[in-house]
């Protein structure tokens, strides 16, 4: 563990070289005051002119966090099925604001785009994670059902009820994290809480953002007070129906972006040319068309991605590291450890987007805001985690007395082996959130992505965004591979 | 009617029965006895395996589930019988010609008063009783069962047997207690290290082949 551990380090340490970090804004400090000033001083009144986006963002939540539950609760049934998990790897890989970026063309500014925006990647994280909640839970029982039985009787009865409390839990976390993204989906356009929060933040109105940020942590830490499950069902029909008002789609834009408009350039060229829309397909016109994307901006948004997702993953550990004993029993006690814990609440319930978009403001466009904003985020999910796992351990009797030599030679080498499982199973959502925040003029895939967009291109944005689910992929799968070879699991354990 | 000619298991490298010939006949009460990794579970499975269609078994690990009530656990012997949505309508809302199928079975065994307890707030020995009258629900001619009466007390552990024994016609079981064997069995087979040591009445187990069956190694 110790050798991968270096090695990843090392290559951080490396590519920290490569990286951008320049701060280019003129007096960062002074922005800083003001956004301290806004923090402390948050107009609420404004709250009350923006409380449309609010019911947005929480409708296309619902609604898309709805319909993933139900597709990917169909899939997870098939997902031994080789083409069903390359699929649900698929979508899972492209970062929601991406699938937002393609559906805008198709659907328009309307709550469908919100709600698949959400509802397409959530189905194939459901489809993954319910699978992996069935082929963990105790399969016993079903040894003990009569052998003619209906496999539908047999879920029903054995495995279901097994797995209901897993599958509950998570759902509701993942609500929490549709919100997040519904309200990230307004820095495309859409009308959430981002819209709002970009206006703000372009304008310098920051006791409007902190006010609409304060009520956002209320929305997400009341959730458990007024989501119960026997009435989640109103809140889903009442979230359809409030959309529904509004929802425009024309199947002919549909099926001419997905069967004419994504097709690469040279395969369209003529037909537009001469007012057929015909398609002609020349491998040499197409290949040189990718070579062409690649050379140009693919090979550059990979580098600039990898460089990225790299130096956060190792900043995430070390954040990871310096933040857990802070929220753990062994080390913190009372009010410090609590308000410790309520910080890394109010830092992991901010979106990483919106923290990106923070510092961006303050430092301009780099890496930095970047590697910054997502080692934070992504900082505090695992620093709770660990510090969860290492509130379960049992410490020895004659364990050191003083913090230090207590968190060297007796937590940390019984929690390490969980954090890096933590780690390497985070590092493909670092590299979606990576390649993501290029939209906000970081040379990574997602500004090639928006550029393209912007552009009208979608033959390239599409062709981008595949790169970007490929990468997502094989980082996946590199991270399954050095879990599987380190033989370190996620699940807490009280032994190191 | 139940028959094993010269079949040996092995799971990986490990072999676990050698070499076993058998004859069960019909209406047969027959014990498993023998020191632990004798065989004896791994036997009973490979004959469970010959009659699964019509025969229950009682698992060591009762093979329940925890979430659920007991009326739905012991309903469970039975899924095969009804329509996927009658057993589902029943999941959802226990029907009252099914409880009242259910009712005295519990009964018998003392376990009517938690027909709608969850099966996971029982004891061992209450959750054991469920796994029992699951097998007794399903209304087979044969029944296997593994230490069927392992978490319950002694006294308790007479009476089911009793129960077992009397209900179904064919019983097979395995059990460490060689007196509850003796006396709820006509045949024991003495089990050890994946080979039948001695297929006697149970009037002819005397203290020399018991004391064969459990030396030391």
């Amino acid at each position: 563990m110790l050798k991968t551990s270096l090695l990843f380090v090392s290559i951080a340490f490396i590519l920290l070289f490569a990286a951008d970090l320049e701060v280019t804004t003129l007096n960062p400090w002074q922005e800083l005051q003001r956004m301290a000033i806004g923090a402390v001083v948050p107009d609420f009144m404004a709250v009350y002119a923006v409380k449309e986006a609010f019911l947005n963002t929480v409708v296309f939540a619902f609604c898309g966090i709805f319909l993933s539950i139900f597709m990917g609760s169909v899939l997870a049934f098939f997902f031994e099925w080789k083409p069903v998990r390359l699929f649900c790897a698929f979508i899972r890989a492209v970062h929601e604001l991406f699938w937002a970026l393609i559906f805008l063309p198709v659907v328009g500014l309307n709550p469908l785009c919100g709600v698949f925006a959400i509802a397409v990647p959530y189905t194939g994280i459901f489809a993954k994670v319910y699978a992996e909640i069935r082929q963990e839970s105790d399969h016993s029982p079903l040894k003990a059902f009569p052998p003619h039985s209906s496999r539908v009787s047999q879920f029903f009865y054995g495995v279901l009820p097994a797995i209901y409390a897993d599958i509950k839990h998570y759902s509701a976390y993942r609500l929490e994290c549709a919100l997040r993204s519904s309200a990230i989906l307004g820095f495309v356009g859409l009308p959430t809480l981002g819209f709002h929060l970009e206006t703000a933040f372009r304008e310098g109105l920051y006791s409007e953002v902190f006010a609409i940020l304060y009520c956002f942590y209320f929305l997400i830490a009341s959730l458990k007070y007024w989501i119960k499950e026997k009435v989640s069902w109103i809140y889903v029909v009442l979230a359809f129906v409030f959309i529904s008002k509004e929802v425009s789609l024309s199947w002919q834009n549909f099926t001419r972006f997905f069967t004419y408009e994504i097709l690469p350039w040279p395969m369209r060229r003529r037909g537009v040319l001469d007012g057929t829309m015909d398609v002609s397909f020349s491998s040499d016109s197409v290949w040189n068309w990718g070579k062409n994307i690649l050379q140009t901006e693919g090979f550059d948004g990979v580098w600039n991605t990898i460089v990225l997702t790299q130096v956060v993953l190792v900043g995430t550990g070390v954040m990871t590291l310096i933040v857990f004993p802070l929220v753990c029993q062994h080390f913190q006690q009372g009010i410090p450890r609590r308000c410790s814990r309520y910080l890394l609440i109010v830092i992991r319930t901010t979106p990483e987007y919106i923290l990106a978009y923070a510092f961006l403001q303050l430092w301009g466009p780099s890496m930095l805001p970047a590697i910054v904003a997502i080692g934070l985020h992504n900082g505090a999910i695992l620093g709770h985690l660990t510090g969860q796992n290492a509130d379960l351990i049992q410490l020895r009797a004659d364990t050191p007395r003083g913090k230090i030599n207590r968190y060297f030679f007796e937590v940390l080498p019984r929690v390490y082996g969980q954090f890096l499982a933590f780690l390497f199973y985070r590092w493909e959502v670092m590299m979606r959130e990576s390649a993501i925040l290029g939209i906000l003029g970081i040379y990574t895939l997602g500004f090639y992505i928006d550029s393209a967009i912007s552009d009208d291109k979608m033959d390239k944005a599409v062709f981008l965004i595949l790169m970007t689910a490929l990468l997502n992929m094989v980082i996946d799968t590199t991270s399954q591979v050095i879990r599987k070879r380190l033989k370190i699991s996620t699940k807490l354990t009280t032994s190191g | 009617m139940l028959r094993l000619d010269k079949v040996s298991v092995s799971y990986k490298d490990t072999l676990a029965l050698k070499n076993i010939t058998i004859h069960i006949q019909e209406g047969q009460k027959v014990a498993l006895i023998g020191p632990s990794g004798a065989g004896k579970t791994t036997l009973l499975y490979t004959l469970y395996e010959l009659e699964k269609q019509h025969a229950s078994f009682v698992y060591q690990d009762y093979a329940l589930v925890p979430q659920l009530s007991v009326f739905h656990n012991v309903y469970m012997g039975r899924l095969d019988h009804y329509h996927t949505a009658y057993n589902l309508f029943n999941l959802l809302k226990p029907q009252k010609k099914e409880i009242e199928k259910v009712a005295p079975i519990l009964d018998s065994l003392g376990m009517l008063d938690t027909m709608f307890k969850r099966v996971g707030a029982l004891s061992g020995g209450q959750q054991q009783r469920a796994a029992i009258a699951r097998a007794m629900f399903r209304k087979v001619e044969t029944m296997f069962a593994d230490e069927p009466v392992s978490s319950i007390d002694p006294h308790q552990a007479g009476t089911v047997l009793r129960l077992i024994t009397h209900a179904t016609k064919t019983v097979i079981f395995s059990l460490h207690s060689v007196d509850l064997a003796l006396q709820f069995a006509e045949r024991i087979i003495g089990m050890r290290l994946g080979q039948i040591l001695f297929d006697l009445p149970s009037d002819q187990v005397n203290d020399h082949v018991l004391s064969q069956l459990y030396k030391p190694c």
